[in-house]
């Protein structure tokens, strides 16, 4: 007997004791697909024939079974399954999980059973035990398929037992085997000549009778259903797809108003509303035979199909992820009504859940039913209904090409009961203001990303981030980007010194990097600027609608500014700059984010300043002066404080070193004129994300934007510098000592290109060379102290550095993800991410 | 950092005896965070001054593990090493045991006498400025000269710093002067370097048992001497910049004052007949911070309580105070808390039948409030939603409220009557529920109630 079981489904072995059920399932199925009641005792009981325990043991073969229906897996119940309750659960467990139960059933008879049991020391229960399982199965039989197994399969003999052939098929909605290409074909509802003009446009050639057609290159059609109903032609219509799926050119899928045509012509009593009187019509008129082949076809349509190695799903009315793949009534109903409520709103039609707006799922779908007035990706589901016998268009998704083909129609067939347009144009449905759920953040998440391939936040940073982010950052629309961490260089040697280039410039030359760009390190905070050339294009793009049409944030994502004007003030001046350099255009786009510095420190961080760093100068000043005077004076006694007095007078020499590091950060701000924003990366515009770039470009445009505003942008400094050549790299070290003596912040040192690689993976994105006056304010007034800077040298970067790749690989993924048009979830995942693993303990000082 | 003690009682050199450190040596003194000397810059019989010069390690005071701030760097860049806080006081117990004991082998009586002293401190953080200098040392019969320090001399327009050079003069016992300053430089400070435990109540006790109970300050001095509790600093969030605002605080930050408390009360009771009052069988409590309203509706009989707060060092403290790990099965499968922000969507927030937001909306930036707004009553979707927020109009009356200033720092926004009764109807009509206003609070006839509430039904 040959034994055809889908796979997945659930099986369950029905037997009594000494059938050989277990030895049936070690031969046909893995060990760990068989899940046996028996085992399940000795786990929790210790004895596997401990009856008492057996309702503890079903608890955890239950459990069991429904993790592997969830994954989905084949799974196999070992049990004797011979009364109808302990079946009714397995058959509810895989109706809960949408796949099929069947099942297999050993009926030996009792003299074999015993034999068997015979056998067995651990099986001495008394003949009238298998006697009673036996007449408990023989109740049973007939039954089955009532209690819902999908398939059963009786064996009755040894001999038949051992002549199993079992084969696992998959399921009818899997042909994930099938690759395509594909053109996926919206509802086409009787529009016959649209649907001919359809086919031609994908280059499709059609017979002159418009009732078969040959693809071009191995295309197929898929269509999403709804062949009838409100249309002229669904006779032909009907006839045209049969024959392409006859000749394996097409597959259908079942629409509602093909399934109510079913009915109706099953004989079943049906209301002939929404068109159906004029299907019936059209196919009474149609050659004999046309009702009955229709009939027959439309009723062997599968619910749904999953395609393309699973990366394509096609339902008629969309399929949320946990259907995919699946068979129950439920999932079929899903497939051809959508996701109703079962309420129905002021015109009468159905109010529905937007299963879209929730969906998280990789594979893309592909769906129709409700006409929509243009096609748009949502949540990697797109819905290619527009509406044609309305008087739209008929629409084709090509596919892996991801381009959609459409042809108006020729007239408007049937009046709509709402206008088509129902969104206001040009916002993305993907943006709006609550699009966004906890579930796409919360909890320990793993990131794919392009340049680092895998990114993982544990769950604890997780949880930081979701506060720190929704009390404090700007609208998440806004935010595309946050800037990586940087490391600073490896610790140099040379006294007085704890940074220094050359450790830079050697790292990148061990990595196998060539050039490397050294960029001025600007006295500021790290600024980026998203602007919009208005705030049409903020609407469109990003979905703010107040109004704005950019935004400056912080490194953390917050607002740059509290004050909303002095906001728009700085994006507005960008925004000129931008214009008159003439970037729009030479850039192909109508926005940008910039990676900036906004000057002076002080305008962000005055109180920090003032509470903290000038604090502790004037106590440090006030403390060292008085106690270096009563030294002065205890010495004028000839006490012997010689040494304490010149350590005295040195501390007080570095504290006076240190209230001018932090000096050079300040200068007053009473408004926008007295900013600087030195941008230095043009990271992403319309056209993509310019980590393909070397820095001489990102610097060249920034160039162009300061040349356009000299006054109020800033330059960055820089020296490109070939680290194989010592004088290059003696001009660069000379720089840094030239800049850091004038208690410049020191450097930033980058491989030229923007996102280089080297034996491990991504090279650092830039490491960090700061001048010994500012570390000052990083490491405390007097870490240059020759005996302190000794102890400071033991610093740790491993962490940062990793933090480092990590970061810059997930703030670019944000771009990359952005510019490709992903929905706002898949950009914020991104973004918030970076915050999250920002939390991490690491040394501040880095 | 710097103590120099001076005295003119004749013959002046006798300081020497009472500190048991001799005018003519210099000595040196080991401590954990670096070393002690005392030295002598004048000693003669009409004046002998004793300088105690404390020479801090930074780095080893780093290493040691301080507290620290929101200020990531400011284990690093702190003004520890260079003033007279608790290491002073360390030290002065260290260095001038004895001393301030009042013990005096060779000159006893002379240690019980009152004797002319001036004490001078170069650096002295003081949180409270000169005013609490004063109420401190005055009423122990000091003479107090204050000097105020500028933060930078490039930058006078930066005002003073928080640190103050101090002189202390008095006819004092030595033991008495030392003593003072071993309780009093810790007090001013109002930051300590090692935490506080049982110990630090007995050394109060120790050194300030016989003047102590007659100082008016006696409840400042205490509260700040054994600084409460173990903070509720969190080292992940403050990387971050998050500003350090306490949960404990932010259930009521104007707590201080007797009628804000009594409008807190008020405002909870009236926000528990409301959701009794709905018919209600469960009940989320949205933004519950500590949970003072959870403690009162787990005693209402709901089938479920849920507390929601974005924050999860207030949902920790929320759990303690709750005794979430004590409760029995039964109570317990009846109360949950769950980590989550107003401003994502979250299916577990839906079914639920009532919902109160309590001084949540105004630490919302305007325009994620209308995320919060789709998310609660268009995807939560409780038949009840209650929501209460200040009413800016009752502002003024608080008369320690600076003008034009929020109740509390991390408000986005207040709104008056008008503005509220205008987002409620708004939010009304775009998501389907009928509103009534109530209000909160002594109602006063031109500016209404402290606190308005909006009751939203479907």
């Amino acid at each position: 007997m040959r034994i055809d079981v889908p796979d997945p489904s659930l099986v369950v072995l029905v037997g009594a004791s000494g059938s050989g059920k277990s030895t049936f399932a070690r031969r046909h199925f893995l060990a760990t697909e068989v899940l046996s009641s028996d085992a399940c005792r000795g786990l929790v009981a210790d004895d596997p024939n401990d009856q008492s325990a057996t309702e503890d043991a079903f608890a955890v073969l239950e459990f069991i079974a429904a993790r592997r229906l969830a994954q989905p897996r084949l799974t196999v119940v070992d049990a004797t399954n011979v009364q109808r309750p302990s079946r009714r659960r397995l058959v509810q467990l895989a109706q809960a999980h949408d796949l099929f139960p069947v099942a297999i059933v050993l009926d030996l008879s009792e003299a074999v059973c015993r034999a068997r049991n015979r056998g067995r020391p651990d099986r001495d229960f008394g003949p009238h035990v298998v006697r009673g399982q036996r007449t408990q199965l023989h109740r049973s039989l007939r039954g089955l398929q009532k209690e819902g197994f999908r398939r059963t399969w009786v064996l009755d003999s040894p001999d038949q037992t051992e002549a199993v052939e079992l084969v696992r098929s998959p399921l009818w909605t899997d042909r994930r085997a099938d690759p395509g290409p594909f053109d996926v074909i919206g509802d086409v509802h009787g529009c016959h000549a649209e649907l001919v003009s359809l086919l031609g446009e994908l280059g499709w050639a059609v017979a002159s009778d418009g009732l078969s057609a040959a693809p071009p290159g191995g295309r197929r059609a898929v269509f999403v259903g709804d062949y009838v109903d409100r249309g002229p032609a669904s006779g032909e219509v009907l006839e045209l797809i049969m024959r392409l799926a006859a000749d394996g050119h097409a597959l259908c899928l079942p629409g509602n108003h093909d399934a109510k045509l079913v009915r109706k012509l099953k004989g079943r009593d049906v209301r002939l509303t929404h068109g159906l009187a004029e299907t019936l019509d059209q196919l009474g008129r149609a050659p004999t035979g046309l009702r009955d082949r229709a009939r027959d076809f439309l009723d062997g349509l599968v619910s749904h199909a999953v395609l393309d190695g699973g990366r394509l799903v096609v339902a008629h009315a969309g399929l949320k992820e946990a259907y995919h793949g699946r068979s129950s009534g439920r999932v079929r109903d899903f497939a051809l009504y959508g996701d109703t409520t079962g309420e129905a709103d002021e015109l009468g039609l159905p109010v529905r859940n937007d299963w879209a707006q929730d969906y998280r799922g990789t594979a893309a779908v592909v769906y129709g039913h409700t006409p929509v007035a243009e096609p748009r990706w949502t949540n990697q589901t797109i819905n290619i209904d527009t509406g044609c016998v309305f008087g739209g268009r008929l629409t084709a998704l090509r596919w892996p090409e991801r381009e959609l083909v459409s042809v108006p129609a020729a007239r408007e067939y049937f009046a709509p009961a709402r206008p088509l347009f129902t969104l206001p144009p040009g916002i993305d449905p993907d943006r709006g203001p609550s699009t966004l759920d906890v579930e796409d953040v919360a909890g320990k998440r793993i990131v794919q990303t392009r340049l680092a391939r895998t990114v993982t936040v544990r769950e604890e940073q997780a949880a930081v981030a979701l506060e720190v982010m929704s009390r404090f950052a700007v609208d998440p629309r806004w935010l595309v980007y946050l800037p990586p961490t940087m490391a600073p260089t490896a610790t140099s040697q040379r006294s007085g010194l704890l940074e220094h280039p050359e450790q830079a410039l050697a790292e990148y030359r061990a990595a196998g990097v060539a050039r490397v760009v050294c960029q001025e390190k600007h006295m500021g905070s790290r600024a980026i600027v998203v602007v919009c050339a208005d705030s049409d294009v903020a609407a469109e793009r990003f979905g703010v609608t107040d109004g704005s049409a950019g935004v400056v944030v912080t490194r953390t994502g917050r607002p740059f500014f509290d004050d909303a004007a002095l906001m728009s003030g700085v994006v507005e001046r960008v925004r000129s700059a931008v214009t008159s350099a003439g970037r729009w255009d030479a850039l192909s786009t109508r926005w940008l984010v910039l990676d900036c510095e906004l000057m002076p420190w002080s305008a962000k961080a005055i109180e920090l300043l003032r509470r903290q760093y000038a604090a502790v100068g004037a106590a440090a000043a006030a403390g060292l002066t008085a106690t270096a005077r009563t030294l002065e004076q205890a010495a004028g006694r000839g006490q012997d404080v010689g040494e304490l007095l010149g350590r005295t007078r040195a501390r007080a020499d570095h504290v006076e070193g240190y209230r001018d590091a932090y000096r050079r950060y300040v200068w007053p701000v009473d408004g926008i004129d007295d900013l600087r924003l030195a941008p230095f990366h043009v990271l992403a515009a319309e056209g993509g994300v310019f980590v393909d770039r070397d820095h001489s470009w990102h610097l060249d445009q920034c160039d162009a934007l300061v040349d356009a505003a000299p006054d109020w942008l800033q330059r960055t400094g820089r020296r490109y510098v070939d680290v194989t050549d010592p004088a290059g790299q003696d001009e660069a070290v000379a720089w840094w000592e030239q800049l850091t003596a004038a208690g410049g912040e020191g450097m930033v040192v980058k491989p030229l290109g923007f996102a280089e690689r080297g034996a491990k993976g991504l090279v650092q994105p830039g490491v960090k060379c700061r001048g010994r006056e500012y570390l000052r304010i990083i490491y405390g007034p007097e870490y240059a102290d020759p005996a302190q800077l000794d102890r400071l040298r033991g610093r740790n970067l491993g962490r940062k550095r990793s933090l480092a790749v990590r970061e810059f690989a997930l703030g670019v993924e944000a771009l990359e993800r952005f510019v490709r048009r992903e929905p706002l979830h898949r950009v914020h995942e991104c973004v918030f991410s970076v915050l999250a693993l920002e939390s991490d303990a690491v040394d501040p000082r880095l | 950092m710097l103590l120099t003690l001076t005295t003119t009682h004749r013959p002046a050199t006798d300081l020497g005896f009472l500190l048991h450190k001799h005018p003519d040596r210099v000595q040196r003194f080991g401590l954990p965070f670096g070393a002690a000397h005392v030295v002598y810059p004048e000693a003669s019989p009409e004046r002998c001054t004793a300088a105690l010069v404390l020479d801090v390690d930074p780095v080893g005071l780093v290493r040691r593990g301080h507290g620290s701030t929101a200020f990531a760097l400011a284990e690093y860049v702190n003004d520890r090493p260079y003033v007279a806080s608790s290491l002073m006081s360390v030290a002065l117990v260290t260095v001038f045991k004895s001393a301030m004991s009042g013990q005096c082998r060779t000159h006893p009586e002379l240690a019980a006498t009152a004797i002319g002293l001036e004490a001078r401190l170069p650096t002295v953080p003081a949180r409270g400025g000169e005013a609490l200098v004063r109420r401190l040392f005055e009423p122990l019969g000091y003479a107090v000269d204050v000097q105020s320090i500028g933060l930078d001399e490039q930058h006078p327009e930066w005002g003073d710093s928080r640190h103050v050079g101090l002189r202390l003069t008095a006819a004092v016992r030595l033991a008495d002067l030392l003593t003072h300053l071993y309780v009093l430089l810790p007090v001013l400070d109002d930051d300590k370097h090692y935490w506080v435990d049982q110990t630090e109540i007995d050394k109060l006790l120790h050194r300030g048992g016989d003047w102590l109970p007659g100082h008016p300050e006696k409840e400042l001095i205490t509260r700040r001497y054994l600084k409460h509790e173990a903070s509720l600093f969190h080292p992940a969030l403050d990387r971050l910049e998050a500003s350090a605002v306490d949960p404990a605080a932010q259930e009521d930050p104007e707590g201080a004052l007797e009628e804000r408390v009594l409008l807190r009360d008020q405002r909870l009771g009236t926000v528990r007949a409301a959701l009794k009052a709905s018919g209600a069988r469960r009940v989320l409590d949205l933004g519950c911070g500590p949970g003072a309203l959870l403690r009162l509706l787990v005693q209402d009989g709901y089938d479920e309580v849920v507390g929601v707060d974005v924050s999860s060092r207030a949902l920790e403290i929320a759990a303690r105070r709750l005794r979430l790990d004590e409760l029995h099965d039964d109570r317990r499968d009846r109360i949950r808390l769950l980590q989550s922000p107003l401003t994502y969507r979250d299916k577990r927030l839906r079914g639920f039948d009532a919902a109160a937001l309590v001084e949540v909306i105004e630490h919302l930036d305007p325009p994620r409030l209308a995320a919060a707004e789709v998310n609660v009553f268009a995807d939560a979707q409780p038949a009840t939603v209650i929501v209460t927020t200040p009413n800016a109009e009752y502002n003024p009356r608080w008369e320690t409220l600076p003008a034009g200033r929020f109740r509390h720092p991390d408000h986005r926004f207040e709104w008056t009557r008008e503005q509220f009764a205008a987002w409620s109807a708004g939010v009304g009509s775009r998501h389907g529920y009928r509103v009534r206003h109530v209000p909160i609070g002594p109602e006063d006839r031109e500016v209404g109630p402290p606190t308005q509430m909006a009751v939203f039904e479907r």
